[in-house]
């Protein structure tokens, strides 16, 4: 059982649960648990208990890359005078959705 | 003794054997139930109470229906919570305390192994109720010896320290078990009515299965020649009044409330 030297927590996973098939997987929260397998017992119980979903991915936190917040300005600020690039100049058929 | 109490007593035998099912279910959930805000962790913490819950939806089905084919006006809630400890037939086991994390694992995973052969075969009664509720609890009760077998796993085959632990509670409770196989007056009347599962027959198979399981985890399979019972008969362990006192306060105080 791997356990985070330092604080003695099992490691961090972060949960994605699809809510209902056709959908995407969402990112529903993160919760402790020693390997993959107790992961995704723990994500059923802590976060599917009032039937939220039929499908879930954990993912231990350790494996995601973050964007660093102090480097927001280069990284994101740039888009914010570019509306040209919304595809609001289209008109889209009443079919399509989830645009 | 009200005219409704005696009421509860005078039922048959069908009434006795959904007791004899029913009980271990609230007793066990109630069990489960004392750990709520007492982890070990968050995750564990709800996950026991989720198997609690899901416990008592179970007793509800039971006991709505003792009390549909009771003569009198009984209740659901007057069976739960207003028998007296001979009344309850839940089995020895399921009143264990949850000394450790080990031993509320323990307690499950042995009751579990138990609880999914006896749902397997309820499904085939010439009852059409308890054929239903039996349909409906089986995945529950599924992903109760799921999570159950798992943990005996990894405490077992965890660290010195777990393997102690999760050894020490096997063998503490290992003298429970041979009473779930047992049958009382009322059982054998139900097994011969095609409504009841003959327990006795499950034995093998349960062993096999526990067995299993625990020499995947490392440990060792106790040997015993001596088993404690009583609780079918209603001649509970210690633990039982303490269990009782506490599920029973509010209606015993409140008699009648509701929220």
């Amino acid at each position: 059982m791997s356990t985070d030297k330092k604080t003695k927590n099992w490691p961090l996973w972060e949960i994605f649960v699809r809510s209902k098939n056709g959908l995407e997987h969402r990112h529903f929260g993160s919760l402790h648990a020693a390997d993959a397998d107790m992961a995704l017992e723990n994500a059923r119980d802590v976060y599917t208990r009032r039937s939220e979903g039929v499908s879930i991915w954990v993912v231990e936190s350790i494996n995601i890359t973050a964007s660093n917040p102090e480097h927001n300005g280069e990284m994101f600020e740039p888009a914010a005078d570019k509306v040209y690039r919304h595809p609001t100049f289209y008109e889209l058929p009443d079919e399509v959705k989830h645009m | 003794m009200s005219s409704k109490q005696e009421n509860i007593r005078l039922h048959g035998d069908k009434i006795k054997y959904i007791y004899g099912i029913a009980d271990n279910s609230l007793i066990l959930g109630q069990r489960l139930g004392e750990l709520t805000g007492h982890g070990p962790t968050l995750e564990t913490d709800i996950a026991l109470t989720n198997i609690s819950l899901d416990l008592f939806g179970q007793v509800r089905s039971y006991f709505q229906y003792a009390a549909q084919i009771s003569d009198g006006e009984v209740t659901e809630d007057d069976l739960a919570f207003l028998r007296t400890e001979r009344e309850y037939l839940n089995v020895l086991l399921v009143e264990q305390p949850n000394t450790d994390f080990a031993f509320s694992i323990g307690r499950q995973f042995l009751f579990d192994h138990f609880h999914i052969l006896l749902m397997t075969e309820l499904q085939k009664s010439k009852d059409d109720t308890l054929v239903a509720i039996a349909k409906k609890s089986i995945k529950e009760v599924n992903y109760h010896k799921r999570f159950s077998s798992d943990w005996v796993k990894r405490l077992g085959d965890g660290t010195e320290e777990s393997k102690e632990k999760m050894q020490t509670a096997i063998n503490d409770l290992w003298r429970f078990t041979d009473e779930l196989f047992h049958t009382t007056e009322a059982d054998e009347a139900m097994i011969k009515a095609g409504i009841g599962v003959d327990v006795k027959q499950l034995k093998d198979t349960y062993y096999k299965n526990v067995s299993e399981i625990l020499e995947e985890a490392t440990l060792d399979v106790p040997e015993l020649k001596y088993f404690q019972k009583g609780g079918k008969k209603g001649i509970h362990s210690e633990h039982m009044g303490f269990i009782l006192s506490e599920m029973q306060y509010m209606q015993r105080a409140y008699p009648g409330a509701k929220w």
